[in-house]
């Protein structure tokens, strides 16, 4: 049984506020994803519950025990880190065993320890070898090898994949959720890649600029985002953002864009009164997904040209020009003839979101 | 990378082999010049031209270890055939053991003084790498006040040339009573190299990733457990490199050697030329002396070889 909790933590770097009152709780037997870019403050926080790194004010809370002010030795957690940090001067034997010995397990205990671990990563073989006698993804193995078998209360990874190939990350990531499945230790995890965190987590955490932007599954995340920082982090390729205007008609509500006008159902117009937006400060989301294309004119499509299409093997993203504006299109491979075709598209409003655009904020309208 | 034999190539290879054949060989010449005096007899030692092909002794060593006198007359042929092999070389030069009143051989001060300056060199060699070592870490990965300014006050220590300040500290030891005392040259000399040790420990530790320690620090182990299981076996290059530096230095300081100690802690350096005129100027036994002083350091680098070649560790972090 292990909870984290992190209460109000802050931290600064100097005159960067790198860490803003960051509330989280991470359940027992959780795989939790920090998810941001680069300077968001998601490493930070990791080497912060980690010890590796003091706080300003909060708390930190291992299992109910404040440990903000414990030694980084004490805590119990286990660290790893996106360079792997293996000790080149000992075997992968014994850089898995290091942290065994600290706590001064018996010999045969740690054989035995070291040796379930490494079966179960399938690194026995090469537990003779020295580290930079290693590919990646081995490294990268004995580094994950080396955090389980303490059996920690959790562990802590800092983007352990980060530096693999593209292919080689596929299937860590997939060792790595097996990995949690078997020993259902909970676990933080960093990471700037969304399909790393879409894949692995339990729950994703978005951060931006020292600030939780979101907090929720998966599904949640891609699917109801708070606001457009997320809106636009999560998902590949990004999702559309454009202003709109709205208009109310006897049929319907038009959402204009790049003055091509987009039938939404009469619900709408309440909707977006009761959330209390604004004309003209007002932004519409949708994903590629929820851009249907149609070759023929159909009730409610809206003609429009094809530019730049991306083949990307199961599916095409086509660029399509609303006015002045672009839409990108998800559609089946080669739907779209080429650059230059004519075709016709609506939104689905059931995958559009609104947003505010001077508080960056969801409306949080689903229709 | 691909090698291409050219003609070209192959000229320039064999001009570089050439080349680096003479820098050698002019690097030797003294070491030679010094190695072979140290075997000659006494007569060829100063000859014009030098003598190239001599049949070596072993006599100037001998002379080297004990004390001499002039034979005033013949030696009995009786005394000449009981004594052992090395003193007949002694008295075929015309030279006799001095004995002291129990009739026992008096050996020279060299062996002392050799020993002074193993005692003294290791010591200080060993403090200075140490401390060097500590406060390098502290540097490289505390955020310490001043850094800066403390490392070129550090650094600052070895611009003026040591001479300047010897007569000072003379005058410094002597009130003190630090004059002619081992501590006394230990200290000056850990003084004279932790500055160096500082900063070439700070570079090769800068090099080690914190994430070594960090990850033995979330693993159970305090930083100075840490520190003594990741970062040290991890700097061993730079702790060779660093000792043989220090160890040279000390080993060969004379100038302050010969002015703070006269007798019982005396390192060689000064004692060696110190033989120039007693008798009579026998290049020989100076040219023993510096032989045999040249062998520990010689020794303690062929040991650190493979850490001085190595260069840093290649390790297992990506960078």
């Amino acid at each position: 049984m292990t909870e984290i909790q992190l209460r109000k933590i802050d931290k600064h770097f100097g005159p960067v506020h790198v860490i803003r009152e960051v509330d989280l709780t991470v359940k027992d037997q959780e795989f939790v994803v920090l998810l941001g870019p680069s300077g968001c403050g998601k490493t930070t926080t990791l080497r912060a519950i980690a010890g590796l790194e003091g706080i300003d004010s909060g708390d930190i809370l291992i299992d109910g025990k404040a440990v903000q002010d414990v030694h980084a030795s004490e805590r119990d957690v286990a660290f790893v880190f996106q360079n792997y940090a293996l000790y080149p001067h000992l075997t992968v034997y014994e850089n898995m065993a290091f942290p065994l010995r600290a706590v001064r397990q018996s010999r045969a205990e740690v054989d035995r320890m070291v040796q379930s671990v490494a079966a179960s990563l399938g690194i026995t073989g090469l537990l003779n070898r020295r580290p930079s006698a290693l590919s990646g993804g081995d490294m990268q193995r004995v580094a994950i090898g080396r955090s389980l078998v303490r059996r920690p209360k959790a562990i802590l990874l800092d983007e352990p994949i980060g530096s693999l190939d593209a292919k080689l990350r596929e299937s860590m990531r997939v060792e790595l959720k097996r990995l949690h499945v078997e020993n259902g230790s909970t676990s933080i995890y960093v990471t700037h890649d969304q399909v790393e965190a879409m894949s692995l987590a339990d729950r994703i955490v978005v951060m931006h600029e020292g600030l939780l932007q979101q907090v929720g599954t998966p599904d949640e995340v891609y699917r109801y985002p708070v606001n457009m920082f997320v809106a636009q982090f999560v998902g590949s390729p990004v999702m559309n953002l454009a202003d709109v205007e709205i208009a109310e008609g006897a049929t319907g509500v038009g959402v204009s864009l790049g003055g091509r006008s987009f039938a939404f159902p009469p619900a709408l117009s309440g909707k977006l009164r009761d959330a209390g937006a604004h004309q003209g400060k007002l932004k519409l989301g949708v994903r590629p997904e929820g851009v249907l294309v149609a070759h023929a004119p159909q009730d409610g499509y809206v003609e429009v040209t094809a530019g730049i299409i991306e083949p990307l093997g199961s599916h095409d993203i086509v660029d399509l020009k609303v006015g002045d504006g672009v839409l990108r299109a998800r559609t089946k491979s080669g739907f779209v003839p080429g650059p230059g075709a004519t075709v016709w598209t609506r939104i689905d409003p059931g995958q559009a979101h609104f947003f505010d655009t001077t508080t960056g904020s969801s409306l949080g309208i689903r229709l | 990378m691909a090698v291409v034999s050219t003609r070209a190539g192959r000229l320039g290879n064999r001009l570089a082999i050439t080349a680096v054949i003479l820098v050698t060989l002019v690097f030797l010449s003294p070491i030679y010049w010094i190695t072979s005096t140290a075997f000659k007899p006494l007569v060829l030692a100063t000859s014009v031209p030098p003598t190239v092909v001599f049949e070596p002794s072993i006599t100037p060593f001998v002379k080297l270890f004990t004390k001499r006198a002039q034979l005033t007359a013949p030696v009995d042929p009786a005394v000449y055939e009981a004594a052992p092999w090395w003193e007949k070389l002694i008295l075929d030069g015309g030279e006799r053991l001095s004995r002291d009143g129990k009739g026992e051989i008096v050996y020279s001060a060299y062996p002392d003084r050799f020993i002074n300056s193993l005692i003294i060199a290791v010591t200080s060699t060993v403090l200075a790498v140490s401390l060097g070592t500590i406060t390098a870490y502290g540097f490289s990965r505390f955020r310490v006040k001043g850094e800066a300014d403390l490392l070129f006050f550090i650094l600052s220590t070895r611009m003026l040339p040591p001479i300047v300040v010897a007569i000072p500290m003379f005058l410094m030891y002597r009130a003190v009573g630090l004059n002619d005392t081992h501590f006394g040259l230990i200290i000056l000399y850990t003084a004279f190299n932790v500055s160096f040790a500082v900063w070439l420990m700070k570079g090769f530790i800068d090099e080690i990733p914190k994430e070594y320690e960090e990850a033995a620090l979330v693993d159970g182990y305090t930083r100075m457990q840490a520190f003594f299981k990741i970062v040290l076996p991890e700097a061993a290059t730079g702790i060779a490199a660093t000792a043989v530096f220090c160890f040279i230095t000390a080993w060969n300081e004379y100038a302050f050697a010969l002015i703070l100690t006269n007798r019982r802690a005396q390192t060689a350096p000064p004692f060696i030329p110190s033989q120039v005129g007693t008798g009579l100027q026998d290049w020989t036994v100076i040219a023993a002396g510096t032989v045999l002083f040249l062998l520990p350091v010689a020794i303690f680098t062929f040991l650190l070889r493979n850490h001085l070649l190595r260069g840093m560790s290649f390790g297992a972090i990506r960078k």
